[in-house]
């Protein structure tokens, strides 16, 4: 078990700056993800606490150590890549047991570790086969017992379910958080799934463009996104964002927040608007409401209206989130909130 | 109906007819020719003296010494090629198996000798061995060595020549094992390096294994193509001194005017031999190439 701290750790690819001065702290037996859109330097920050890519300056710290000159083999971190990397020439055995063997683990205890370890994952039967013989799901479990056998402090994973198709992903994912529980080892775990992020997380990293937008657990990053990237990248689909009418201030509120009715009611925010798309998902539905300009993703639990429908948006009054200027979010308790509250509901009325 | 019917059954043997007419010509005839003429006592003159022998041919071949002067000389020469060409080819491949512009160079340089002729090769070679005024020489004195007599002592002849070979055929086979070692996904050397395995490790534990197909491949092929020497021995040698390079396909040469049953007979001998030779190799390494 280890914490991982990364402090003004900067990395730069041919001249390109990937990422810029980052403070980061990983807390220990912690499941953090690290998601963000493409390009956002989240894998970056993964490679540099495997040191397979190492900080261009700054250091990286496994469990208060300074790690910058260890070798990614001598940092006690496993990791899952996103292509499994599985070494095709051996066997599932040889595979699990190949790490055991470089750090000189004797006969014995690696036939009772890799013996172990394949029967948790469910790979015993499978032992002397070749790689090239197993399904995807099957590989994605050689990959964890592999980095499972060597008992590592910090277990680091490259978007591991992004090759399984949906069924087995989500099933996936519900063994790794039950593995994580098992292990209470640091997990870093890098998606570009938000869905992934919510369902496993213990903390959430949101990065883009190499910078962290918010680091805090699901519930609060959803609830209080710190900004208008971090309100419109969680949740599906992305939180309404609409201008105050004289200027930089921006409202959001969430598709489920918000209530749909054929004849107008008192709400702090209401808006006019047609039905132009209708996604009917079973257990709730999701209509793109288009009001003049403005288009609104709303989500309802029932299945009311249909499309070119005329009907009325009402948001109640603390379901409304105000960003400012820079796109950072205002307290709701700052008088900033009160004044834009205000603004809001006069525009609604005008 | 019935006629539709045995369309429907020819069409397959006429879609394959004009390539199997190719190699019944080419291929199969030939060797069945071959294979009649070393049954006799060919005359090229006159064809009605022509005498069937039976197996007399071979039982010359194989009791004569300069068969076996000439097989052991191919065997080495073999030998040498394979295993030096292998070598120098895998060293210089891990060497140039990062993509750069400098590298790219440097194979282009490499592989250079092999879109040149053979002929023109041997014959730059054959000055540069020249015991007395050769470039070679020049070179071994300058460093303090005694100077060698290359082609022109039976000691120094073959290996002479193994050099010449060698230093033709790298480039290609380099040029297959860098493909071989760019296609290895550089994840798994990243998964070795986790694994804390040491370079030495990575080497015959990943990537040998990972090019083994290559390798495999490059061994059949230039075992096949040595065994078959011919243009280097004539250009530069002719056999000597003393038959010291006298190889299977030279000796073949030799009799072909004199005795045409005799050399095809020999023919026949070095296909058997070539043909036990890769079914030996299957044997003996299929179950350690890797493929994906």
């Amino acid at each position: 078990m280890a914490s991982i701290e990364l402090l003004h750790v900067t990395k730069t690819f041919d001249k390109q700056t990937v990422i810029k001065d980052l403070n980061l702290t990983i807390e220990d037996g912690k499941f953090t993800v690290l998601v963000g859109p493409s390009g956002c330097g989240k894998t970056t920050l993964l490679r540099m606490i495997a040191g397979l890519d190492p900080q261009s300056s700054g250091s990286v710290l496994i469990n208060g150590k300074d790690v910058t000159k260890t070798p990614p083999g001598k940092r006690g971190v496993a990791m899952v890549f996103q292509n499994y990397a599985i070494y095709p020439t051996m066997s599932v055995r040889e595979n699990i047991e190949f790490g055991l063997k470089n750090n000189g683990v004797s006969r014995t205890e690696r036939i009772e570790l890799v013996e172990s370890i394949s029967s948790t994952v469910g790979l015993f039967d499978y032992l002397d086969r070749k790689p090239s013989t197993l399904s995807g799901g099957q590989r994605q479990r050689v990959a964890l017992a592999r980095a499972m056998v060597k008992k590592p402090s910090v277990f680091l994973m490259d978007e591991p379910l992004s090759n399984l198709d949906a069924k087995l992903r989500v099933q996936m994912r519900i063994e790794l958080i039950e593995l994580h529980k098992k292990l209470g080892t640091t997990f870093v775990y890098v998606t570009h799934d938000q869905v992934e992020a919510m369902s496993m997380a213990d903390t959430i990293v949101l990065m883009n463009k190499g910078e962290i937008q918010q680091e805090a657990a699901p519930e609060i990053m959803y609830r209080k996104p710190s900004n208008v990237f971090t309100a419109q990248f969680i949740g599906v689909p992305p939180m309404n964002i609409g201008r105050l009418q004289e200027g930089e201030v921006q409202y959001g509120f969430r598709p489920e927040s918000a209530q749909l009715s054929s004849s107008p009611r008192d709400a702090l925010f209401t808006a006019k608007g047609t039905i132009v798309t209708r996604e009917m998902l079973g257990s709730e539905t999701i209509y793109q409401i288009k009001s003049g300009e403005q288009a609104f993703m709303i989500k309802c639990t029932e299945d009311l209206y249909k499309v070119d429908e005329e009907v009325y948006i009402s948001v109640s009054e603390d379901k409304l989130h105000f960003f400012g200027p820079d796109e950072v979010r205002l307290d709701e308790k700052s008088s900033d909130h009160t004044h834009h509250l205000e603004q809001l509901r006069g525009m609604c009325r005008g | 109906m019935d006629k539709k019917r045995l369309v429907e059954l020819l069409r397959p043997y006429l879609m394959i007819l004009p390539a199997m007419v190719g190699i019944f010509t080419f291929v199969v005839y030939p060797i069945m020719y071959l294979g009649y003429l070393s049954l006799y006592d060919y005359n090229l003159m006159n064809k009605a003296k022509s005498k069937f022998i039976g197996l007399d041919n071979f039982i010359e071949i194989f009791s004569r010494g300069d068969f076996y002067k000439s097989l052991t000389n191919t065997a080495l020469y073999t030998a040498g090629v394979v295993l030096v060409t292998l070598l120098i080819s895998l060293v210089i491949a891990v060497w140039l198996s990062k993509n750069s512009k400098f590298n790219a160079f440097v194979q282009a340089g490499i592989f250079m000798p092999h879109i040149v002729s053979i002929v023109s090769i041997a014959l730059v070679w054959l000055w540069m061995m020249e015991p007395s005024l050769g470039f070679l020489n020049y070179l071994l004195k300058a460093v303090g060595m005694q100077p060698l007599q290359w082609l022109q002592s039976s000691k120094t002849a073959l290996m002479s020549i193994i050099i010449v070979s060698v230093w033709q055929g790298i480039g290609y086979y380099v040029l297959i094992i860098v493909a071989a070692l760019q296609s290895i996904s550089p994840s798994i050397y990243e998964a070795a390096a986790l694994d804390n395995a040491n370079k030495f490790k990575v080497f015959y534990k990943i990537t040998l294994p990972m090019i083994s197909p290559q390798l495999f491949f490059i061994l059949v092929i230039m075992t096949i193509g040595s065994f078959k020497v011919f243009d280097t021995v004539k250009v530069m040698t002719s056999g000597g001194p003393n038959n010291a390079t006298n190889t299977l396909v030279y000796y073949i040469y030799e009799h072909r005017t004199t005795n045409i049953g005799y050399a095809s007979a020999t023919g026949m001998v070095l296909l058997v031999i070539i043909a036990l030779l890769t079914f030996v190799y299957f044997r003996l390494l299929s179950k350690r190439v890797h493929y994906q």
